[in-house]
């Protein structure tokens, strides 16, 4: 009997498709022969929505391309202008960057760690996960009044300091009693009290996470020796973050190319050896840990150094309200910032940061007036997505699943 | 570290480099289109770029271009600064014509040394606005085949040597290169479910106007000098009480 090969849609509807993929599978019974990768479908244009208006007015965007590891985003973007405008953001807000950054990456991997394991058919992962991931939305929500798009990083610092008091949970029909109490327990105290409790406790999660799947026959299964990247493959594709380390390059931006206060802090860089989806699970296992002890050191640095967290220049940042009542040159600041923005040099510029998912990197070209004249976006998943087809031909089309978890893509950015 | 770099890239490359410039503590290679495939192979190969970390297409029409006049406004006053072809002003009937320059399209790539941790900008011109060709890097570093299919699908920049040249982010179908400076910011087309036809059509755009709430202003004054030295230890005196 012949076996024919016959064309087959994955998505854009698919559960496991992470959001609009739509990949044309060229089959052969179970083997694919060929993937083709349909993306787009989440386009809107962002870089050129930036093209037409001032620079600030396009952070909030930011947030919109990885729509699961927003702060990154911003962080690229904001770093690029202040590069090209030659300033500086006070030490704090850089340690809250730091922090942030962190914590967004701990945000990322638990989203990917319960997709992941839903896809692979590990349903209680996903349940667990998002309790942590409450709790750091909850930060987020404490310094810029959004769970997620927050538009917190700014050029020249962050929007605001940590909150005095971290928000607490009121009495509802659905919150009272013990439940308020054990919901509000680590929240009697200012964010940073928040933010040492949760870092104490996290640990002990992320063993639950791996006494769930680490040994697990069915998880290692699904994941030993599937959508094996050579070290020559990951390079020559364009991979970065884990995707890159799982294949045994050690190569993180922050301990490479430190931004921000990276080179103040100390973690280690988990590196994998094989390069199949199982060690990319291991060393994003152990990114968390890491992140987790950088936020521990942010924290203890921003409980001892109370500062400015954004930069003290009225071309960049608005004045107080108070030296805008008092103050005509703090008015007419205050006037031209908000109508017209602020003028950033020409000249081009790309400045990247280690993103959970890999290297973010924004690249400006400015030609001296209030709005960039163009603005590119290097998201990690795009380059990643795009060796989708050498590395799963070949491969069952249940090992595809696997693969679009391992590369953890989103649209937002893939599409921008 | 990157003055080495710099100058081991004059001495090999020689007459092949259109400029070669350092600012901001980044290195931007520029080479005629017609050198663009060799340099990349030699970059790669003698100078430990494996990785080519980004590719983008640049559209320099209109590079400059100011649309409220600040600097001559004694005598005339300022302008309402609502006039002008800056992105989002026109739509799909008053494109401004392209008032070609030299050069219009340019194609930049970022490239990354693992081994030496260096990065390098590359960035060539095409020769031809009407038709931009430059050669492609799929040969080089696999991994800029959507790089490079983005270029196309967004400038209409075509890589000469390309396996698969497709569009890649806009629709099935679509037509013009919206990245270019004279597509229009509101597009050329909107879709809307038609109920008597029962399916979903296509239509030009009539239902947003093309508005832009601030006008693209390009300044050359001392504010970022100013700012720069502010940063640089001196604060306003009225607030250190």
């Amino acid at each position: 009997m012949e076996i024919q090969s016959y064309t087959m849609n994955f998505g854009p509807q698919h559960p496991a498709a992470h959001g609009v993929l739509r990949l044309v599978l060229e089959m052969e019974g179970e083997v694919v022969r060929r993937a083709d990768p349909h993306v787009g479908l989440l386009h809107r244009a962002t870089e050129k929505l930036a093209e037409s208006k001032p620079f600030n007015q396009s952070i909030g965007y930011m947030d919109r391309l990885d729509y699961v590891s927003m702060m990154c985003n911003e962080h690229a973007y904001v770093r690029a202008i202040e590069q090209l405008m030659g300033i500086q953001a006070p030490d704090r807000a850089q340690w809250i960057r730091t922090m942030f950054d962190e914590i967004t990456r701990i945000l990322n991997h638990l989203m990917w760690i319960g997709t992941n394991g839903l896809d692979l058919g590990a349903m209680a992962v996903f349940l667990y996960a998002f309790r942590e991931r409450e709790e750091l939305m909850d930060l987020y929500e404490a310094v810029s009044g959004a769970r997620m798009h927050a538009t917190y990083y700014r050029p020249g610092g962050v929007y605001r300091d940590l909150p005095e008091h971290m928000p607490r949970y009121r009495e509802s029909p659905w919150h009272k009693g013990k439940d308020l109490k054990r919901l509000n327990a680590w929240r009697e105290g200012s964010m940073l009290d928040f933010i040492d409790a949760f870092t104490d406790d996290f640990p002990k999660r992320l063993d639950e996470y791996e006494t769930l799947l680490t040994d697990n026959r069915i998880w290692k299964q699904r994941t030993v020796n599937i959508g094996v990247v050579s070290p020559e493959q990951a390079l020559a594709w364009g991979m970065t973050g884990p995707m890159l380390r799982g294949s045994g390059i050690e190569w993180d931006l922050r301990r490479k190319q430190p931004y921000a206060m990276y080179d103040q802090v100390e973690f280690d860089v988990a590196v994998g050896s094989t390069g199949d989806c199982y060690d990319r699970y291991l060393v994003r296992m152990a990114e968390m840990r890491q992140s987790n002890r950088i936020i521990k050191q942010c924290a203890a640095w921003l409980r001892a150094n109370p500062g400015p967290v954004m930069i003290d220049n009225y071309k960049v940042a608005p004045p107080s309200r108070e030296e805008m009542k008092d103050d005509m040159e703090a008015l007419i600041h205050h006037f031209k910032l908000f109508t017209e923005g602020y003028v950033v040099p020409a000249g081009e510029c790309y400045a990247a940061v280690e993103a959970p998912k890999g290297e973010f990197g924004a690249y400006i070209v400015s030609d001296g007036s209030n709005k960039p004249f163009r603005l590119k976006l290097r998201a990690p998943g795009f380059a990643h997505l795009s060796s989708m087809d050498e590395i799963v031909r070949g491969h069952m089309l249940s090992d595809v699943v696997a693969m679009i978890g391992t590369y953890d893509v989103v649209f937002g950015e893939i599409d921008r | 570290m990157s003055d080495t770099l710099a100058a081991r890239l004059r001495e090999r490359l020689g007459d092949s480099i259109s400029s070669l410039t350092q600012a901001l503590s980044e290195t931007t290679l520029e080479v005629g289109h017609e050198h663009w495939l060799a340099t990349a192979r030699i970059l790669r190969d003698e100078f430990g770029f494996e990785q080519l970390v980004d590719l983008c297409g640049v559209d320099y029409l209109g590079y400059g271009d100011s649309e409220w006049d600040v600097s001559d406004v004694s005598n005339t006053g300022f302008s309402r600064g609502v006039e002008g072809y800056g992105p989002g002003r026109f739509s799909w009937n008053e494109r401004p014509e392209s008032r070609l320059r030299e050069r219009r399209f340019a194609v930049v790539a970022h490239l990354l040394s693992v081994s030496n941790n260096q990065r390098l900008r590359i960035r060539c011109f095409a020769p031809d606005d009407e038709l931009p060709l430059v050669a492609s890097l799929v040969e080089v570093w696999t991994g800029v085949n959507w790089f490079e299919r983005e270029a196309f699908d967004l400038f209409g920049i075509v890589f000469d040597g390309h396996p698969d040249l497709r569009r890649i982010l806009t629709d099935y179908g679509f037509i013009g290169h919206p990245f270019r400076k004279d597509f229009p910011l509101i597009g050329n087309v909107e879709v809307r479910y038609d109920p008597d036809k029962e399916r979903v059509i296509y239509e030009p755009v009539t239902s947003v106007e093309p508005r832009v709430g601030v006008a693209r202003v390009v300044r050359d004054d001392s504010r970022f000098l100013t700012a720069h030295e502010e940063q640089l230890g001196r604060r306003p005196a009225q607030e250190q009480d």
